[in-house]
């Protein structure tokens, strides 16, 4: 199931990068979110896949008992989860300001800072 | 100039502590190190130590050996004397106290670069004179002149320091330590090591730019923009021989080579010729002196070439006698420029009788430098021709080099302590009277030492000249005894001659200063090189800046993504890592189903041109990767995910209302070959991700989790132990994160508005 | 669009999405929950209710201004964090203590970490309020 899941998040970050090239603002935060989901997915995998066992310890017990899944990359994909969600949110409001300021969710026109012809 | 300030202004009381303070702090530190004369004398070396970076190897440690001794002396002796000068050469200036912790701080970083026992600290400490050098060459900030000497000599230095640094990690790394007491015992390994070549050149470079050699001599005449006590201290008596102590330093690690030999013989001997005939072609006596010093340093570079003992001693001993006598002329000379507000020798002449005590410590220091007996001048100048005649390379072209240099430094000599004293009658700006006793201590006193040193060398024979040649030749070489008169034999004939053709040039000086000029002007200025060298890199970075910086988001991100193909794929590549992909197994029909709900929705984000469209396909994508966290045995993870793809949705739903429609992008020629890009990056992520998930798996943190999340942290969940305990910090930056980026979004959207064009 | 339904439904649903968020917070650390998610629980709730009876009745429903939430968690976390200090720890080490603990029950846990989590709850409830409304003002 790991390979499955490799190919899966090979395909999720092919399809983000292609969006992220496009011109378009609202492509680039589609493209933006798919690949912060490839990115949990592979740390998850890279974890190891079990299914069916939580890394919970249960009641009366001191360690958990038989194979659990493996907790440290499911604590370090939950705080990324809330991450990517933070980032996502302030790119998304930067689009709606550059647009409400420039009137335009062409990247290639937004050049302010660097403009084409520097005078 | 710094002396035509106006002097009027009184110095408030707070203004004259900061002068006192520095003075008492210099002489403390005089007092303290004129204690360890004794034991440096009978051949100790004392040691101090403290762990700094451990992990790192970078400890604080430091030594005190004869070399050590002498430049420490030197330091603080002479900072105690120019701090004084400096209270009544820079009265009432507006940056008066900031001036002295410059020069305090400067003192310290010094003593601290001399008596370093570690490489890597010695490097922190040779970086931070460079760095007071160059606040204190740019003290007068508001002349453009100085700004630019400033940076030009933080520029040089600077970079032989980044040089300097490399070659103390290839030593580090060779030699195992960093520690300078144990590098040395090291000496034939490292000299036999095949990175000996890399080590040498990096050290020259750092030692060669600090100390001005030929071609990096430039900045230090310029340096001269620096309050003339400044020059006097740091740019003749103490920083610029930092470069010299470095030699001198690494001296048992690194010489006894060829290479070793010929380059610093060449470049010392181009460095003090060249210096002297530029020495006597100036008119401003700074100048002057500047192009001595530079002799000076190309000589003392010329001596440690060498192994013998005569040379380590004559390196020793001009060390000593050449910063008493140029701090003496440097302050002579500021007092001059103090009194009749002029430094051209040609408006100067007949001061002697305004200014009788300052005319008898310049004749005093004049003398010495000149090298007429009975000055520690004289004994060094000798010692100077046995060294020249015993080095093992050139013994006559080198004896022939210092020759040359002696007679010139005699006609400087003359030049800057005769000249303006005694003949002809002066027009100065100002009336000339006597310099007050703060600008006298100084030039005095070091005057007065030369003269002793010379008569009874004794004094510093063995209690520093000893000790400091078993430092540099790691006790193998015995030093030479200081004599004033060791009877008629060819260093005293070429005495004689060096005097006789010295007072000839003299005599015909000003045809000869013609003569130079006329030479100069046909040979190219690495000064003006210099300019043109800082216009090249500056044009560089123009033009590298207009290619990288597009100013298009799309550019930049190729940019990325081609780096991440090409380091992570040719690395998969060319390390084989990568095997193909294995048989795929145990997968059920659930799973089949999750993977079909990413992959579609997937698709559908990426091809639709409805924004509605897209956000659906997004959602199912993260709902299919909840799924496998549910699958999979993660059920925080599971929730969160659905929260914030919940959370998601909406957003984007409030946000796509001011959002304009997506546009289709079939118009678009390159969109195809940005699917081709985007696939191969793709492909590469999958082939990582297969040769991670088919390789073997460290669970070492996992475990150690697992057994102690409730014996320890009495928690059940975990991942949430983890979370709140274990990794804390982490966490805690993590919501900072997610804190700002909220406060960010709103302030961006409640900030000023400016509406589109 | 206001509709009473919708209003009345979103009344009680914050209200239930508020307590399930406090209940998910604090079982969290023993069985799925913790700050994380009650924080996010917390702040679909709002959201909803925002979206249904609009921002300006939302932030009165709150009291506070969302961005002191946020402020004020990340104050608790480093406090907890520091709390370390008391008994000599590292920061961020967990300290505990157990009312009326017995042999065999550990009676009441009291612990910085869960002080901790409630910082991370407020952080994560107030920021993501603090964007989602300024944003449904904007539009």
């Amino acid at each position: 199931m790991e390979v499955l899941l490799s190919l899966v998040v090979g395909a999720l970050v092919a399809a983000a990068i292609y969006l992220m090239l496009s011109r378009d603002l609202l492509r680039f935060l589609f493209g933006l979110i798919l690949i912060s989901n490839a990115a949990n997915l592979s740390i998850f995998v890279s974890g190891r896949l079990i299914s069916g066992a939580p890394p919970l310890i249960e009641k009366g017990q001191d360690f958990p008992v038989g194979e659990v899944a493996n907790a440290l990359p499911q604590a370090l994909v939950l705080t990324a989860i809330v991450i990517g969600f933070g980032l996502f949110a302030f790119a998304l409001v930067l689009t709606l300001r550059a647009y409400r300021s420039l009137g335009t969710l062409d990247t290639d026109e937004m050049r302010v800072a660097e403009p084409k012809d520097p005078s | 100039m710094a002396a035509a300030q106006d002097n009027s202004l009184p110095t408030s009381p707070g203004q004259a502590l900061a002068g006192w303070v520095s003075v008492l702090i210099s002489v403390a530190f005089f007092v303290g190190f004129w204690q360890a004369l004794g034991p440096v004398g009978n051949g100790e070396v004392l040691r101090w130590s403290w762990e700094w970076v451990p992990s790192l190897g970078i400890s604080l440690s430091f030594l005190i050996d004869g070399l050590s001794l002498s430049f420490a002396l030197l330091i603080s002796g002479i900072g105690a004397l120019v701090m004084l000068y400096s209270t009544k050469y820079l009265a009432g200036h507006k940056h008066f106290a900031r001036f002295f912790l410059y020069l305090t701080l400067f003192m310290m970083a010094m003593l601290g670069l001399v008596l370093s026992d570690n490489l890597l600290s010695l490097f922190v400490f040779w970086e931070l004179t460079s760095i007071t050098s160059y606040l204190l060459i740019g003290f007068s900030h508001t002349s453009a002149d100085s700004r630019r000497s400033a940076l030009q000599a933080l520029l040089v230095t600077g970079g032989g320091g980044l040089a300097l640094l490399a070659g103390i990690i290839l030593i580090g790394w060779v030699a195992g330590t960093y520690e300078l007491s144990e590098i040395r015992a090291q000496g034939d390994l490292i000299r036999e090591h095949g990175l000996y070549l890399t080590i040498f050149v990096l050290f020259l470079l750092g030692a060669f730019t600090k100390s001005a050699q030929i071609p990096f001599h430039f900045w230090l005449p310029n340096a001269m923009a620096a309050p003339t006590p400044v020059s006097a201290y740091l740019h003749s008596a103490t920083m610029v021989k930092a470069g010299i102590y470095l030699l001198a330093r690494m001296h048992p690690t690194l010489a006894e080579t060829d290479v070793w030999l010929w380059t610093l013989t060449i470049a010392g001997s181009a460095t003090a010729v060249f210096a002297s005939f530029m020495a006597v072609k100036q008119t401003d006596l700074k100048q002057i002196l500047a192009y001595t010093t530079l002799m000076a340093l190309g000589t003392l570079t010329l001596f440690l070439a060498a192994d013998t003992g005569y040379a380590i001693t004559a390196a020793m001993t001009f060390l000593i006698v050449h910063s008493l006598y140029k701090a003496a002329l440097f302050m002579i000379a500021g007092a001059v420029d103090h009194s009749t507000g002029t430094r051209e020798i040609d408006r100067l002449g007949g001061l002697a009788r305004a200014m009788p005590i300052t005319t008898a410590a310049a004749a005093l220091a004049a003398l010495s430098m000149a090298g007429f007996p009975p000055f520690l001048g004289f004994i060094g100048k000798e010692l100077k021709y046995y060294g020249a005649l015993a080095v093992q390379s050139e013994p006559l072209l080198v004896a022939g080099a210092v020759l040359l240099a002696n007679a010139l430094m005699l006609v400087a000599a003359g030049l800057v302590a005769f000249r303006p004293f005694w003949r002809g009658t002066h027009s100065t700006p100002m009336t000339p009277h006597e310099a007050p006793w703060q600008l006298l201590a100084g030039p005095v006193i070091l005057a007065v030492l030369g003269a002793l040193f010379g008569i009874n060398s004794d004094l510093i024979a063995n209690t520093l000249i000893k000790p400091g040649v078993a430092a540099i030749s790691s006790g193998e070489l015995e030093p030479v005894e200081l004599k004033l008169w060791a009877g008629i034999n060819l260093p005293l004939i070429l005495s004689g001659i060096t005097i006789t053709l010295g007072i000839v040039l003299l005599i015909v000086h000003r045809r000869m200063r013609a003569f130079l000029l006329a030479m100069e002007a046909r040979l190219p200025s690495f000064d003006r090189g210099w300019d043109k060298f800082l216009d090249g890199m500056k044009a560089t970075a123009a033009w590298q800046t207009r290619i990288l910086q597009s100013g298009v988001m799309r550019y930049y991100l190729y940019v990325i993504f081609a780096t991440l193909l090409v380091a992570v794929g040719g690395t998969l590549i060319w390390t084989g890592a990568f095997t193909g992909i294995p048989d795929i197994q145990g997968v059920q029909v659930k799973h089949w189903v999750v993977v079909f709900l990413i992959l579609a929705g997937t698709a559908l984000t990426t091809i639709t041109n409805s924004r509605i469209a897209g956000i659906a396909g997004l959602g199912a994508v993260g709902i299919g990767v909840a799924l496998i966290f549910i699958i999979y045995s993660a059920p925080d993870v599971a929730i969160t995910q659905l929260l914030v793809e919940t959370l998601i949705v909406v957003l984007f739903a409030v946000a796509a209302l001011r959002l304009p429609m997506l546009k289709p992008e079939d118009g678009f020629p390159n969109r195809k070959l940005d699917a081709l890009f985007a696939t191969a990056i793709g492909a590469v992520v999958a082939a990582i991700m297969i040769t991670v998930t088919t390789g073997p798996i460290n669970r070492r943190l996992t475990e150690y989790f697992e057994q102690s999340s409730w014996i320890d942290a009495y928690g059940r969940n975990i991942v949430n132990v983890i979370l709140v305990d274990f990794r804390a910090l982490d966490t805690f930056g993590e919501i900072a994160v997610v804190a700002v980026a909220g406060i960010a979004a709103w302030a961006i959207l409640k900030g000023p508005k400016e509406d589109a064009k | 669009m206001k509709s009473i339904i919708l209003t009345a439904g979103a009344r009680l649903l914050v209200a239930l999405l508020l307590v399930f968020s406090v209940f998910m917070l604090l079982r969290g650390h023993n069985v799925p929950g913790g700050g994380f998610i009650g924080g996010l629980i917390g702040a679909v709730g709002f959201v909803v209710y925002a979206i249904a009876c609009g921002t300006s009745e939302a932030r009165e429903a709150l009291r506070l201004a969302p961005e002191k939430i946020a402020m004020a968690g990340l104050g608790i976390a480093l406090f907890s964090g520091f709390m370390a200090f008391v008994m000599a720890d590292d920061p961020f080490t967990g300290q505990w203590l157990f009312i009326g603990a017995t042999e065999t029950d550990k009676g009441l846990p009291l612990s910085s970490v869960l002080v901790f989590d409630i910082g991370v709850y407020l952080v994560v409830m107030g920021a993501i309020l603090t964007l989602v409304f300024a944003l449904e003002e904007e539009v």
